[in-house]
């Protein structure tokens, strides 16, 4: 994801190149560049203040960036014909409560400019789309929080934009409607939106985001799929986690002896190959230690993190 | 346990800027305001009466009442209109013109001093064939009328006391058989001297004391003439009708703007704006549901007022539409400065209170303004609420055309769009930031 530069109309759905946003003395994007290909979902993974938000509101325009820019579809992102391409769904619960579902689906559409039967239909696809055909006549502060929630996504999707960006779509739900969010952005991706998902729950970028961006302090600080991160990271390296049986024999300076790190019990030893595992047993076998339980893991996105900032992603 | 519960409640006051407000700044900043009108701040500024005199008799005896209607200090008496800078002095008034300036609101009060009236002017008993002064008021000031007929006879005994002292020994002449020739001359002597201290006096710059208490014994002969009101059966009802229609209006508007401040804290704003919606058409947008809003009530408080206290609406369309209209746009503008100036919905509701209650206080929506000092009834015209009162009295109450609302129309319509362009450059802060 390389920047570039272009003035016109591009097939390009989102190129950010060099922005720079800073409130005060506070840096909160510090150089960002990006470019995001059609069909791609990337996620945009960091700690809370890392400065996805303030990105995604520089996209849709609501920020202006003190330098860079930023297109969509080559556009710049604040001219009308990108605001038309971008559907955002903001972290707030940006709707009227006063009115019901449907009735917020159809004040968006017009903010859109739909009518007519473009704007009916487009209710109905999101009405559907959101599950929400049962209750679209329910004022919407009766509703579940993650009914509104879906709502809220809804609302952002009903111009049918060929870019949406969905920032932190899943704060404050309960795991099962957090389940039907996922679906409904899957079904996106399915459909061929882009799309720019921003978490600091790597379960949900690794489930959802087929490119990935480690955000922190206002910087990219990797980019890549799930496998490149960590790859990138620690190469072929999984951990062997061997949970031993202490009692009898010092085992950790035996896991030290090999390599490893015993933490409450667990001997965590790094392998560039699963075969180094049967090396490892028959160590344990001949110093007569009793191996309970083990397992081979991968690192994951939070261990890209940890080891790429030093920091836990939710801290 | 309770100093805790105590000194919570006075953190949580100290740090919120609108119970600040509304606790402290409001009343005082009420008490105030009534203590000015009731009061006039300590100082004499009791309201004074405009008075348009007609002198039809031209005789001495009604010339030096017109002066001691002039030195009255509760009364501006004129006989002519104001003299504009570079224009020839304007004809005196006439009965006719007196009549059309009452009827317009120029006075509340006209005095017609008839032809004959001097050769008889004050009596002690009623006389019949006397010539009675005509006093044209407007009933939508109940308190001028009164005033002026008990000060009129009050200026009698004090401007004409010769006449008084002359129709005194007419009746003792009448009574005791009548004077010796020695004892008339003495009489008229007196009288001569009576009358060269009055006209000393008259020639004196300092007017007489205001007036304490009206005497209204009937020395001269007065005909009270409702030349507004006299066919209205509910004369202010227009006027309460506007008044607190107005006041109501400013709350709704400063409600309906306030939305702006919820859909700003909820985030709607935003996705609003990240929309193909402009700022500029946001705001018109909401300013435009304010005004419709706004029109819906003015309408149903005078249907109201038509179907229960007969206001006559009906008659009044047109320019009662104008002035619908015209407030309207007028107070929902307000309601979008309000919004845009404030930073959260709490500061708003206090300021827009504090601000609301001011305004209706001293535009008279609360107490009318032809009841406050001169100095109140300039400032009044800083409000929305005079401007509207005083269109819908045109139109109400004096029956005026449409076309006499244009100044009422433009300061609305004026400020109107003064203030949506003050409340959009306030705005800004909502655009990309």
């Amino acid at each position: 994801m390389a920047t570039t530069s272009s003035e016109g109309p591009s097939s390009i759905p989102l190129q950010i190149d060099s922005v720079v946003k800073r409130f005060g003395e506070v840096t909160a994007v510090d150089g960002i560049s990006l470019e995001v290909p059609e069909r791609a979902c990337l996620g945009l993974l960091g700690p809370n203040g890392a400065g996805k938000s303030t990105l995604i509101r520089s996209i849709v325009g609501r920020v202006r960036p003190d330098s860079g820019s930023v297109r969509v579809f080559g556009r710049p992102a604040d001219s009308p014909a990108a605001r038309k391409e971008l559907g955002w769904v903001p972290q707030e619960l940006a709707l009227y409560p006063l009115l019901t579902g449907r009735e917020n689906l159809d004040a968006f559409g017009r903010y859109q400019g739909l009518r007519g039967k473009t704007l009916r239909d487009a209710i109905e696809w999101c009405l559907e789309w959101a599950a929400l055909a049962d209750r679209a006549d329910s004022i919407v502060k009766t509703l579940s929080g993650g009914m509104r929630r879906r709502l809220n996504m809804a609302a952002g999707m009903i111009h049918r934009p060929r870019i949406v960006l969905l920032d932190e779509p899943t704060v404050g739900v309960d795991p099962q409607s957090r389940n039907r969010i996922f679906e409904m952005v899957e079904a996106l991706r399915d459909d061929g939106t882009t799309i720019i998902y921003t978490t600091h729950y790597m379960e949900e970028a690794e489930r959802l985001c087929d490119r990935i961006a480690i955000v922190d302090h206002g910087r990219v600080i990797a980019l890549g799929s799930k496998e490149e991160l960590v790859t990138q990271s620690f190469g072929t390296r999984s951990d062997v986690l061997m949970r031993l049986d202490s009692e009898a024999h010092d085992a950790a300076a035996w896991t030290a002896s090999r390599g490893g790190t015993l933490q409450d019990g667990v001997a965590h030893f790094p392998v560039d190959r699963p075969s180094e595992i049967a090396s490892l047993l028959e160590a344990a076998a001949r110093d007569g230690l009793n191996v309970i339980d083990l397992v081979l893991r991968r690192p994951n996105l939070e261990s890209v993190f940890l080891q790429l900032t030093g920091r836990d992603l939710r801290q | 346990m309770i100093a805790t519960i105590v000194r919570n409640g006075f953190r949580a006051l100290r740090r919120d800027r609108g119970a600040w407000i509304l606790s402290f700044i409001l009343p005082v900043a009420f008490f105030s305001i009534f203590a000015f009108v009731f009061a006039g701040m300590g100082g004499n500024s009791t309201p004074r009466v405009n008075v348009l005199v007609v002198d039809e008799d031209r005789s001495a005896s009604s010339e030096r009442l017109v002066r001691g209607l002039r030195q009255e200090g509760s009364l501006v008496a004129t006989t002519r209109p104001e003299v504009k800078t570079g224009e020839p002095t304007p004809p005196e008034y006439t009965a006719a013109t007196a009549v059309a300036a009452v009827k317009s609101g120029t006075a509340p009060v006209a005095l017609i001093i008839p032809a004959g009236f001097g050769a008889n002017p004050i009596s002690f008993t009623p006389v019949t064939g006397r010539k009675a002064i005509r006093l044209l008021h407007d009933s939508s000031n109940p308190v001028a009328a009164q005033m002026v007929a008990g000060l009129l006879q009050k200026v009698v005994m004090t401007s004409m006391s010769d006449s008084m002292a002359d129709l005194g020994m007419r009746y003792f002449a009448q009574a005791s058989g009548g004077l010796t020739p020695q004892q008339r001359q003495k009489v008229d002597s007196s009288l001569a001297q009576m009358r060269d201290y009055t006209a000393r006096r008259d020639q004196q710059s300092n007017p007489p004391a205001a007036a304490g208490d009206n005497n209204a014994s009937g020395l001269v002969a007065v005909e009270m003439h409702d030349v507004v009101g006299e066919n209205k059966r509910s004369p202010m009802i227009a006027f309460y009708a506007a008044g607190i229609g107005v006041m109501f209006l400013l709350f709704t508007a400063s409600a309906a703007g306030g939305t702006l401040l919820d859909e700003a804290e909820s985030g709607a704003l935003d996705r609003i704006l990240s929309a193909r919606v402009s700022m500029t058409t946001l705001l018109a947008g909401k300013m435009t549901y304010s005004m419709l809003l706004a029109c819906s009530q003015l309408t149903l408080m005078f249907l109201w007022g038509a179907a229960v206290f007969h206001l006559d609406l009906f008659t009044h369309l047109p320019g009662f539409i104008v002035m619908t209209v015209a407030t309207s746009f007028a107070v929902a503008s307000f309601g979008m400065l309000l919004a845009s100036v404030s930073h959260t919905r709490a500061q708003q509701a206090a300021v827009a209170t504090l601000i609301i209650l001011t305004m209706s206080a001293i535009g008279g929506s609360m107490f009318p303004r032809f009841l406050m000092p001169e100095a109140m009834k300039k400032v009044g015209l800083l409000t929305f609420n005079a401007w509207a009162i005083d269109g819908y009295t045109k139109v109400f109450w004096r029956d005026e055309p449409v076309s006499h609302l244009a100044p009422q129309v433009a300061v609305l319509l004026g400020s109107g769009v003064v203030i949506f362009l003050i409340a959009r450059r306030f705005a800004r802060r909502w655009e990309s930031v």
